[in-house]
Protein backbone atom coordinates (compact mmCIF):
# COMPACT_ATOMS: atom_id res chain seq x y z
CA UNK A 1 0.00 0.00 0.00
CA UNK A 2 1.52 2.91 -1.06
CA UNK A 3 1.22 6.22 1.44
CA UNK A 4 0.89 10.30 0.07
CA UNK A 5 0.98 12.85 2.48
CA UNK A 6 -1.36 15.80 0.96
CA UNK A 7 -0.86 19.52 2.08
CA UNK A 8 -3.80 21.01 4.41
CA UNK A 9 -6.37 22.64 1.46
CA UNK A 10 -5.94 18.86 -0.64
CA UNK A 11 -7.06 17.03 2.57
CA UNK A 12 -9.86 19.48 2.81
CA UNK A 13 -10.92 19.70 -0.75
CA UNK A 14 -10.53 15.51 -0.84
CA UNK A 15 -12.13 14.97 2.80
CA UNK A 16 -9.70 12.83 4.12
CA UNK A 17 -6.69 12.78 7.07
CA UNK A 18 -3.29 13.63 6.88
CA UNK A 19 -2.24 10.32 5.19
CA UNK A 20 -4.35 8.50 2.25
CA UNK A 21 -3.65 4.98 1.46
CA UNK A 22 -3.69 3.95 -2.50
CA UNK A 23 -2.81 0.40 -4.52
CA UNK A 24 -1.31 0.50 -7.70
CA UNK A 25 -0.69 -2.34 -9.51
CA UNK A 26 2.21 -2.04 -12.11
CA UNK A 27 5.28 0.25 -11.76
CA UNK A 28 5.29 3.02 -9.41
CA UNK A 29 6.22 6.15 -10.71
CA UNK A 30 5.23 9.57 -10.28
CA UNK A 31 2.57 9.74 -12.79
CA UNK A 32 1.28 6.63 -11.74
CA UNK A 33 0.76 7.74 -8.21
CA UNK A 34 -0.59 11.11 -9.64
CA UNK A 35 -2.95 9.12 -11.66
CA UNK A 36 -3.94 7.21 -9.42
CA UNK A 37 -4.71 9.62 -6.57
CA UNK A 38 -7.09 11.71 -9.39
CA UNK A 39 -8.63 8.64 -10.01
CA UNK A 40 -9.26 7.72 -6.51
CA UNK A 41 -10.16 11.82 -5.56
CA UNK A 42 -11.32 13.14 -8.22
CA UNK A 43 -12.06 16.96 -6.64
CA UNK A 44 -8.05 16.88 -6.71
CA UNK A 45 -7.67 16.70 -10.86
CA UNK A 46 -5.90 19.68 -11.85
CA UNK A 47 -5.11 20.79 -8.29
CA UNK A 48 -1.69 19.01 -8.63
CA UNK A 49 -0.43 19.09 -11.99
CA UNK A 50 -2.49 21.24 -14.87
CA UNK A 51 -5.87 19.39 -16.30
CA UNK A 52 -4.69 19.79 -20.21
CA UNK A 53 -0.51 19.69 -19.82
CA UNK A 54 0.07 17.34 -16.79
CA UNK A 55 2.44 20.19 -15.66
CA UNK A 56 3.29 20.04 -12.24
CA UNK A 57 1.48 23.48 -10.47
CA UNK A 58 4.81 25.41 -9.79
CA UNK A 59 4.23 25.76 -6.26
CA UNK A 60 3.83 22.40 -5.55
CA UNK A 61 7.36 19.89 -4.54
CA UNK A 62 6.91 16.09 -4.56
CA UNK A 63 9.31 14.49 -1.76
CA UNK A 64 10.27 11.61 -1.02
CA UNK A 65 12.64 9.50 1.05
CA UNK A 66 14.20 13.14 1.52
CA UNK A 67 14.58 12.75 -2.17
CA UNK A 68 13.25 15.65 -4.41
CA UNK A 69 11.48 14.29 -7.49
CA UNK A 70 9.78 17.89 -8.54
CA UNK A 71 11.72 17.56 -11.32
CA UNK A 72 12.18 14.19 -12.01
CA UNK A 73 10.00 12.81 -15.33
CA UNK A 74 6.95 11.57 -15.15
CA UNK A 75 8.21 7.85 -15.36
CA UNK A 76 10.48 8.08 -12.68
CA UNK A 77 10.38 4.73 -10.35
CA UNK A 78 10.03 5.75 -6.31
CA UNK A 79 11.90 4.67 -4.14
CA UNK A 80 11.66 1.13 -2.36
CA UNK A 81 10.69 2.54 1.00
CA UNK A 82 7.59 4.20 -0.83
CA UNK A 83 6.86 1.35 -2.51
CA UNK A 84 6.13 -1.14 0.37
CA UNK A 85 4.73 1.83 2.79
CA UNK A 86 7.72 2.12 4.70
CA UNK A 87 7.92 5.65 4.06
CA UNK A 88 5.30 8.40 2.65
CA UNK A 89 4.74 10.08 -1.07
CA UNK A 90 4.82 13.82 -0.20
CA UNK A 91 2.90 16.82 -1.74
CA UNK A 92 4.08 19.68 -0.83
CA UNK A 93 2.84 23.45 -1.21
CA UNK A 94 6.29 25.32 -1.72
CA UNK A 95 6.77 28.44 1.13
CA UNK A 96 6.01 31.30 -1.50
CA UNK A 97 5.65 34.87 -0.40
CA UNK A 98 8.71 36.25 1.51
CA UNK B 1 -41.11 38.01 5.70
CA UNK B 2 -38.18 38.70 3.04
CA UNK B 3 -34.70 38.01 3.87
CA UNK B 4 -31.61 39.40 2.48
CA UNK B 5 -28.71 37.17 1.69
CA UNK B 6 -24.83 39.17 1.36
CA UNK B 7 -22.33 36.71 -0.54
CA UNK B 8 -19.02 37.96 0.07
CA UNK B 9 -15.77 36.87 -1.90
CA UNK B 10 -12.38 37.97 0.00
CA UNK B 11 -8.68 36.96 -0.76
CA UNK B 12 -9.00 34.48 2.37
CA UNK B 13 -12.50 33.09 2.07
CA UNK B 14 -16.20 33.53 1.72
CA UNK B 15 -18.79 34.87 3.96
CA UNK B 16 -22.53 35.33 3.89
CA UNK B 17 -24.09 37.56 5.66
CA UNK B 18 -27.99 37.17 6.75
CA UNK B 19 -30.66 39.86 7.84
CA UNK B 20 -34.37 40.53 7.50
CA UNK B 21 -36.04 42.91 5.36
CA UNK B 22 -35.17 45.38 7.73
CA UNK B 23 -31.46 45.20 7.37
CA UNK B 24 -30.45 46.79 10.37
CA UNK B 25 -28.66 43.46 12.36
CA UNK B 26 -26.57 41.46 10.61
CA UNK B 27 -25.21 37.47 11.45
CA UNK B 28 -21.89 36.32 9.38
CA UNK B 29 -21.59 33.08 8.70
CA UNK B 30 -17.74 31.47 7.42
CA UNK B 31 -15.26 31.62 6.11
CA UNK B 32 -16.08 28.92 3.72
CA UNK B 33 -12.57 27.67 1.65
CA UNK B 34 -10.82 29.72 4.26
CA UNK B 35 -7.19 30.27 2.87
CA UNK B 36 -8.03 30.38 -0.77
CA UNK B 37 -9.00 33.34 -3.04
CA UNK B 38 -12.70 33.69 -3.58
CA UNK B 39 -13.15 36.06 -6.91
CA UNK B 40 -16.37 36.12 -6.87
CA UNK B 41 -19.94 34.17 -5.79
CA UNK B 42 -23.77 34.33 -7.45
CA UNK B 43 -27.02 32.72 -6.66
CA UNK B 44 -29.08 32.00 -9.42
CA UNK B 45 -32.45 33.73 -10.00
CA UNK B 46 -34.13 31.40 -10.78
CA UNK B 47 -33.36 28.76 -7.56
CA UNK B 48 -31.55 31.67 -4.88
CA UNK B 49 -30.36 28.74 -2.56
CA UNK B 50 -28.26 27.51 -5.30
CA UNK B 51 -25.08 29.27 -4.99
CA UNK B 52 -22.13 29.70 -7.38
CA UNK B 53 -18.51 30.22 -5.83
CA UNK B 54 -15.18 30.79 -7.68
CA UNK B 55 -12.57 29.35 -5.43
CA UNK B 56 -8.48 29.62 -6.62
CA UNK B 57 -5.55 29.67 -5.00
CA UNK B 58 -1.89 29.92 -6.90
CA UNK B 59 -0.90 26.97 -5.61
CA UNK B 60 -3.93 24.72 -6.12
CA UNK B 61 -5.51 26.46 -9.04
CA UNK B 62 -9.00 26.28 -9.97
CA UNK B 63 -12.02 25.14 -7.94
CA UNK B 64 -15.54 25.63 -8.81
CA UNK B 65 -17.78 25.30 -4.99
CA UNK B 66 -21.72 24.96 -5.35
CA UNK B 67 -24.18 25.38 -2.65
CA UNK B 68 -27.95 23.84 -3.17
CA UNK B 69 -29.05 25.22 0.22
CA UNK B 70 -28.01 29.16 0.52
CA UNK B 71 -24.91 28.97 1.11
CA UNK B 72 -25.18 26.79 4.40
CA UNK B 73 -23.09 23.76 2.74
CA UNK B 74 -21.27 23.34 -0.09
CA UNK B 75 -19.25 20.82 -2.38
CA UNK B 76 -17.55 20.83 -5.96
CA UNK B 77 -20.50 20.45 -8.74
CA UNK B 78 -20.78 16.52 -9.38
CA UNK B 79 -19.64 15.30 -6.39
CA UNK B 80 -20.91 13.86 -3.63
CA UNK B 81 -19.62 15.03 -0.76
CA UNK B 82 -18.72 11.52 0.45
CA UNK B 83 -17.23 10.22 -2.50
CA UNK B 84 -14.30 8.94 -0.97
CA UNK B 85 -16.14 6.14 0.61
CA UNK B 86 -15.39 2.84 -1.41
CA UNK B 87 -19.24 2.34 -1.81
CA UNK B 88 -19.98 5.22 -3.94
CA UNK B 89 -17.68 5.58 -6.95
CA UNK B 90 -15.85 8.37 -8.33
CA UNK B 91 -14.89 7.49 -11.61
CA UNK B 92 -16.82 5.78 -14.83
CA UNK B 93 -16.05 2.21 -16.23
CA UNK B 94 -13.50 3.88 -18.48
CA UNK B 95 -11.64 4.90 -15.09
CA UNK B 96 -11.77 8.15 -15.80
CA UNK B 97 -13.51 11.06 -13.12
CA UNK B 98 -17.14 11.44 -13.45
CA UNK B 99 -16.91 15.06 -13.46
CA UNK B 100 -14.34 17.74 -13.94
CA UNK B 101 -16.15 21.20 -12.51
CA UNK B 102 -12.71 22.45 -12.13
CA UNK B 103 -11.55 22.06 -15.98
CA UNK B 104 -11.43 24.96 -18.40
CA UNK B 105 -10.23 23.82 -20.99
CA UNK B 106 -10.09 26.51 -24.09
CA UNK B 107 -11.61 25.28 -27.16
CA UNK B 108 -8.62 24.53 -29.70
CA UNK B 109 -11.29 22.48 -32.42
CA UNK B 110 -13.86 25.41 -33.16
CA UNK B 111 -11.54 28.48 -33.01
CA UNK B 112 -8.03 27.16 -32.77
CA UNK B 113 -6.55 30.40 -31.42
CA UNK B 114 -3.65 30.15 -28.98
CA UNK B 115 -2.06 33.37 -28.79
CA UNK B 116 -3.01 37.33 -27.56
CA UNK B 117 -0.61 39.87 -27.61
CA UNK B 118 1.53 40.22 -24.55
CA UNK B 119 3.01 43.04 -22.79
CA UNK B 120 6.08 43.36 -25.14
CA UNK B 121 3.97 43.28 -28.36
CA UNK B 122 5.00 39.74 -28.96
CA UNK B 123 2.28 36.76 -28.97
CA UNK B 124 2.05 35.19 -25.81
CA UNK B 125 0.06 31.81 -25.49
CA UNK B 126 -3.83 32.24 -23.65
CA UNK B 127 -3.36 30.57 -20.21
CA UNK B 128 -6.37 30.13 -17.96
CA UNK B 129 -5.21 30.73 -14.76
CA UNK B 130 -9.03 31.99 -13.00
CA UNK B 131 -12.74 32.16 -12.90
CA UNK B 132 -13.30 35.86 -12.05
CA UNK B 133 -16.73 35.94 -12.89
CA UNK B 134 -20.04 33.58 -12.33
CA UNK B 135 -23.04 34.42 -13.72
CA UNK B 136 -26.19 32.26 -13.11
CA UNK B 137 -28.72 31.80 -15.91
CA UNK B 138 -31.63 34.04 -15.36
CA UNK B 139 -34.27 31.47 -16.17
CA UNK B 140 -32.15 27.78 -15.64
CA UNK B 141 -30.46 27.24 -12.37
CA UNK B 142 -28.21 24.47 -13.93
CA UNK B 143 -26.78 27.09 -17.06
CA UNK B 144 -24.22 29.60 -15.60
CA UNK B 145 -21.88 31.57 -16.55
CA UNK B 146 -17.69 31.55 -15.82
CA UNK B 147 -15.77 35.12 -16.87
CA UNK B 148 -12.28 33.49 -16.99
CA UNK B 149 -8.31 34.87 -17.27
CA UNK B 150 -6.82 34.75 -19.83
CA UNK B 151 -9.60 36.37 -21.47
CA UNK B 152 -12.98 34.13 -22.39
CA UNK B 153 -15.99 32.81 -21.51
CA UNK B 154 -17.60 29.21 -20.29
CA UNK B 155 -20.85 28.13 -19.96
CA UNK B 156 -22.19 25.07 -17.92
CA UNK B 157 -25.65 23.47 -18.39
CA UNK B 158 -25.16 20.78 -16.16
CA UNK B 159 -24.90 22.86 -12.51
CA UNK B 160 -21.44 23.40 -12.88
CA UNK B 161 -20.21 20.10 -13.16
CA UNK B 162 -18.71 20.56 -16.88
CA UNK B 163 -17.52 23.79 -18.57
CA UNK B 164 -17.36 24.24 -22.65
CA UNK B 165 -15.79 27.18 -23.73
CA UNK B 166 -17.87 30.02 -26.17
CA UNK B 167 -14.96 30.04 -28.42
CA UNK B 168 -16.50 32.83 -30.66
CA UNK B 169 -15.61 35.69 -28.43
CA UNK B 170 -11.89 34.48 -27.74
CA UNK B 171 -11.53 33.25 -31.60
CA UNK B 172 -12.98 36.82 -32.90
CA UNK B 173 -10.41 38.58 -35.54
CA UNK B 174 -9.52 40.97 -33.02
CA UNK B 175 -8.44 38.66 -30.29
CA UNK B 176 -4.62 38.65 -30.93
CA UNK B 177 -5.01 42.00 -30.48
CA UNK B 178 -5.88 41.57 -26.79
CA UNK B 179 -3.70 42.72 -24.17
CA UNK B 180 -3.69 41.98 -20.27
CA UNK B 181 -3.75 45.47 -18.50
CA UNK B 182 -1.74 45.31 -15.18
CA UNK B 183 -4.72 42.91 -13.38
CA UNK B 184 -4.43 40.64 -16.11
CA UNK B 185 -6.24 39.89 -18.72
CA UNK B 186 -10.33 38.38 -17.88
CA UNK B 187 -13.56 38.35 -18.44
CA UNK B 188 -15.15 40.18 -15.68
CA UNK B 189 -18.35 41.39 -16.26
CA UNK B 190 -21.30 39.16 -18.22
CA UNK B 191 -24.86 40.35 -18.58
CA UNK B 192 -27.82 38.68 -19.98
CA UNK B 193 -30.51 40.73 -21.85
CA UNK B 194 -33.71 39.23 -20.17
CA UNK B 195 -35.74 40.42 -22.85
CA UNK B 196 -33.85 38.64 -25.49
CA UNK B 197 -32.00 35.01 -24.57
CA UNK B 198 -30.00 35.59 -27.61
CA UNK B 199 -28.05 38.75 -26.25
CA UNK B 200 -25.32 38.96 -23.77
CA UNK B 201 -22.64 41.41 -23.21
CA UNK B 202 -19.31 40.67 -21.24
CA UNK B 203 -16.54 42.94 -20.55
CA UNK B 204 -12.90 42.20 -20.86
CA UNK B 205 -10.08 44.46 -19.34
CA UNK B 206 -7.97 45.21 -21.18
CA UNK B 207 -10.01 44.27 -24.44
CA UNK B 208 -13.52 46.27 -23.84
CA UNK B 209 -17.09 45.10 -24.47
CA UNK B 210 -18.04 42.52 -27.06
CA UNK B 211 -22.18 41.75 -27.25
CA UNK B 212 -23.79 38.70 -28.69
CA UNK B 213 -27.10 38.34 -30.48
CA UNK B 214 -26.79 34.78 -31.25
CA UNK B 215 -26.75 32.73 -27.47
CA UNK B 216 -22.99 32.88 -27.86
CA UNK B 217 -21.70 31.76 -31.27
CA UNK B 218 -20.35 34.87 -32.51
CA UNK B 219 -19.52 38.86 -30.87
CA UNK B 220 -18.80 42.02 -32.19
CA UNK B 221 -16.71 44.57 -30.27
CA UNK B 222 -19.32 47.57 -29.12
CA UNK B 223 -16.52 50.35 -28.15
CA UNK B 224 -17.36 53.30 -30.63
CA UNK B 225 -16.82 56.77 -28.35
CA UNK B 226 -14.58 54.73 -26.00
CA UNK B 227 -11.65 57.20 -25.74
CA UNK B 228 -8.08 55.68 -23.69
CA UNK B 229 -5.40 57.86 -23.21
CA UNK B 230 -2.81 55.31 -24.39
CA UNK B 231 -4.52 54.19 -27.26
CA UNK B 232 -2.98 56.71 -30.21
CA UNK B 233 -6.39 55.65 -32.74
CA UNK B 234 -9.07 57.29 -31.42
CA UNK B 235 -11.13 55.12 -33.04
CA UNK B 236 -9.96 51.64 -31.52
CA UNK B 237 -12.34 48.45 -32.04
CA UNK B 238 -9.97 47.10 -28.90
CA UNK B 239 -7.88 48.33 -26.09
CA UNK B 240 -9.84 49.48 -23.92
CA UNK B 241 -9.52 49.11 -20.14
CA UNK B 242 -12.97 48.57 -19.52
CA UNK B 243 -13.77 47.69 -15.38
CA UNK B 244 -17.39 47.27 -14.63
CA UNK B 245 -20.66 47.49 -17.03
CA UNK B 246 -24.41 47.90 -15.71
CA UNK B 247 -27.60 47.36 -17.36
CA UNK B 248 -31.17 47.88 -15.51
CA UNK B 249 -33.45 44.95 -16.66
CA UNK B 250 -36.28 47.13 -17.80
CA UNK B 251 -34.28 49.25 -20.19
CA UNK B 252 -31.67 46.63 -21.85
CA UNK B 253 -30.13 49.39 -24.72
CA UNK B 254 -29.18 51.22 -22.06
CA UNK B 255 -25.61 50.70 -20.31
CA UNK B 256 -23.44 52.52 -17.85
CA UNK B 257 -19.33 51.61 -17.74
CA UNK B 258 -17.11 52.66 -15.40
CA UNK B 259 -13.68 52.38 -17.23
CA UNK B 260 -10.39 52.87 -16.42
CA UNK B 261 -10.79 56.48 -16.89
CA UNK B 262 -14.31 58.18 -17.59
CA UNK B 263 -18.07 57.07 -16.90
CA UNK B 264 -19.64 56.28 -19.96
CA UNK B 265 -23.32 55.46 -21.04
CA UNK B 266 -24.70 53.80 -24.25
CA UNK B 267 -28.26 54.13 -24.95
CA UNK B 268 -28.14 52.16 -28.25
CA UNK B 269 -26.85 48.85 -26.45
CA UNK B 270 -23.23 49.40 -27.18
CA UNK B 271 -23.37 50.87 -30.57
CA UNK B 272 -21.59 53.96 -29.14
CA UNK B 273 -20.66 55.51 -25.73
CA UNK B 274 -20.95 59.10 -24.68
CA UNK B 275 -18.85 60.05 -21.40
CA UNK B 276 -21.22 61.10 -18.24
CA UNK B 277 -18.42 62.12 -15.49
CA UNK B 278 -19.58 65.13 -15.33
CA UNK B 279 -19.32 66.76 -12.02
CA UNK B 280 -17.05 63.52 -10.05
CA UNK B 281 -14.24 64.22 -8.02
CA UNK B 282 -12.11 61.49 -10.21
CA UNK B 283 -13.79 59.62 -13.42
CA UNK B 284 -11.62 56.81 -11.87
CA UNK B 285 -13.08 53.45 -10.28
CA UNK B 286 -13.98 50.06 -10.23
CA UNK B 287 -17.56 50.13 -9.56
CA UNK B 288 -21.12 50.99 -11.25
CA UNK B 289 -24.21 49.98 -10.40
CA UNK B 290 -27.88 51.16 -10.71
CA UNK B 291 -31.17 51.41 -8.66
CA UNK B 292 -33.17 48.38 -8.44
CA UNK B 293 -36.59 50.29 -9.24
CA UNK B 294 -35.02 53.98 -10.80
CA UNK B 295 -33.26 53.21 -14.01
CA UNK B 296 -31.96 56.55 -14.22
CA UNK B 297 -30.13 56.39 -11.09
CA UNK B 298 -26.26 55.63 -10.85
CA UNK B 299 -23.68 54.50 -8.31
CA UNK B 300 -20.25 54.95 -8.45
CA UNK B 301 -17.45 55.28 -5.81
CA UNK B 302 -14.45 57.73 -7.51
CA UNK B 303 -10.89 56.24 -6.74
CA UNK B 304 -8.21 58.15 -7.34
CA UNK B 305 -5.64 57.49 -9.76
CA UNK B 306 -3.10 56.29 -11.87
CA UNK B 307 -1.51 54.16 -9.25
CA UNK B 308 -3.04 55.46 -5.60
CA UNK B 309 -6.29 53.88 -5.86
CA UNK B 310 -8.14 55.13 -2.77
CA UNK B 311 -10.59 57.27 -2.49
CA UNK B 312 -9.65 61.21 -3.31
CA UNK B 313 -8.82 63.02 -0.20
CA UNK B 314 -9.05 60.18 2.04
CA UNK B 315 -12.75 60.77 1.71
CA UNK B 316 -14.95 57.26 1.27
CA UNK B 317 -17.81 58.75 -1.10
CA UNK B 318 -20.41 57.00 -3.54
CA UNK B 319 -21.48 59.24 -6.30
CA UNK B 320 -25.20 59.13 -7.08
CA UNK B 321 -26.72 60.15 -10.11
CA UNK B 322 -30.85 60.64 -10.62
CA UNK B 323 -30.09 61.84 -14.15
CA UNK B 324 -28.70 58.86 -15.59
CA UNK B 325 -25.41 61.08 -15.34
CA UNK B 326 -23.37 64.06 -15.64
CA UNK B 327 -24.87 65.81 -12.19
CA UNK B 328 -23.56 62.96 -9.58
CA UNK B 329 -24.37 63.89 -5.38
CA UNK B 330 -21.72 62.65 -2.89
CA UNK B 331 -22.65 60.25 -0.75
CA UNK B 332 -21.22 60.53 2.89
CA UNK B 333 -23.67 59.79 5.78
CA UNK B 334 -21.92 57.33 7.73
CA UNK B 335 -19.11 56.40 5.43
CA UNK B 336 -15.51 57.82 6.61
CA UNK B 337 -14.77 61.16 6.07
CA UNK B 338 -10.98 60.98 6.88
CA UNK B 339 -7.87 59.22 6.53
CA UNK B 340 -9.76 55.77 4.20
CA UNK B 341 -7.74 54.99 1.72
CA UNK B 342 -8.86 51.27 0.80
CA UNK B 343 -10.47 50.67 -3.10
CA UNK B 344 -13.25 48.85 -3.85
CA UNK B 345 -13.09 46.01 -6.78
CA UNK B 346 -15.33 46.38 -9.70
CA UNK B 347 -17.32 43.16 -8.87
CA UNK B 348 -17.68 44.89 -4.98
CA UNK B 349 -20.99 46.50 -5.03
CA UNK B 350 -24.43 45.67 -5.71
CA UNK B 351 -27.83 46.70 -5.48
CA UNK B 352 -30.82 44.73 -4.19
CA UNK B 353 -34.99 44.57 -4.92
CA UNK B 354 -36.52 45.61 -1.95
CA UNK B 355 -37.99 49.29 -1.73
CA UNK B 356 -36.73 51.32 -0.31
CA UNK B 357 -33.71 49.76 -2.67
CA UNK B 358 -30.25 48.50 -0.74
CA UNK B 359 -27.39 49.41 -2.06
CA UNK B 360 -24.11 47.22 -0.78
CA UNK B 361 -20.01 47.40 -1.07
CA UNK B 362 -17.08 45.84 0.30
CA UNK B 363 -13.50 47.36 0.09
CA UNK B 364 -9.99 45.88 0.30
CA UNK B 365 -10.00 47.12 3.84
CA UNK B 366 -12.67 44.30 4.71
CA UNK B 367 -15.39 46.33 5.16
CA UNK B 368 -18.80 45.56 3.89
CA UNK B 369 -21.25 48.95 3.99
CA UNK B 370 -24.74 48.98 3.65
CA UNK B 371 -27.55 51.70 2.80
CA UNK B 372 -30.94 50.81 3.43
CA UNK B 373 -32.48 54.05 1.84
CA UNK B 374 -30.96 54.52 -1.62
CA UNK B 375 -27.54 55.85 0.04
CA UNK B 376 -28.88 58.40 1.88
CA UNK B 377 -26.92 57.46 4.63
CA UNK B 378 -24.36 53.82 5.14
CA UNK B 379 -23.72 51.35 7.82
CA UNK B 380 -20.84 49.02 8.52
CA UNK B 381 -22.26 46.01 8.26
CA UNK B 382 -19.19 43.58 8.66
CA UNK B 383 -15.82 45.42 9.46
CA UNK B 384 -13.36 43.17 10.06
CA UNK B 385 -12.79 41.06 6.90
CA UNK B 386 -10.66 40.01 4.44
CA UNK B 387 -10.15 41.90 1.37
CA UNK B 388 -13.13 41.75 -0.20
CA UNK B 389 -12.87 40.73 -3.91
CA UNK B 390 -16.86 40.30 -4.59
CA UNK B 391 -20.49 41.47 -3.07
CA UNK B 392 -23.64 40.22 -4.48
CA UNK B 393 -26.77 40.11 -2.64
CA UNK B 394 -30.19 38.38 -2.82
CA UNK B 395 -33.63 39.27 -1.62
CA UNK B 396 -35.30 35.96 -0.63
CA UNK B 397 -39.23 36.22 -0.51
Amino acid sequence: MIRVALPFHLRNLAKVGSEVQLEITGEVTLQSILDTIEVRYPMLAGTMRDHITKQRRPFLRFFACGEDFSHSSPDTRLPDKVISGEEPFLVIGAVAGG
Amino acid sequence: MTSIRVLVGTKKGAFVLRSNANRAKWEVDGPFFAGWEVYHMKGSPEDPDRIYASQSSGWFGQIVQRSDDGGKTWFQPGFNPDSHRDSEPTTNPEGMPLTESNKFAYDIIGKPLTTHQWYDGTQHPWEFKRVWHMEPSITNADIVYAGVEDAAIFKSTDGGISWQELSGLRGHRTGSLWMPGAGGMAVHTIIEDQNNPQRIFIAISAAGVFRTDDGGKTWKPINKGLSSQYIPDPNAEVGHCVHRIAMHPSRPEVLFMQKHWDVMRSDDAGESWHEISGNLPSDFGFVVDIHAHEPNTVYVIPIKSDSEHFPPEGKLRVYRSRKGGNEWEALTKGLPQKDCYVNILRDAMCVDTLDPCGIYFGTTGGQVYASSDGGDSWNAIVQNLPSVCSVEVQAIP
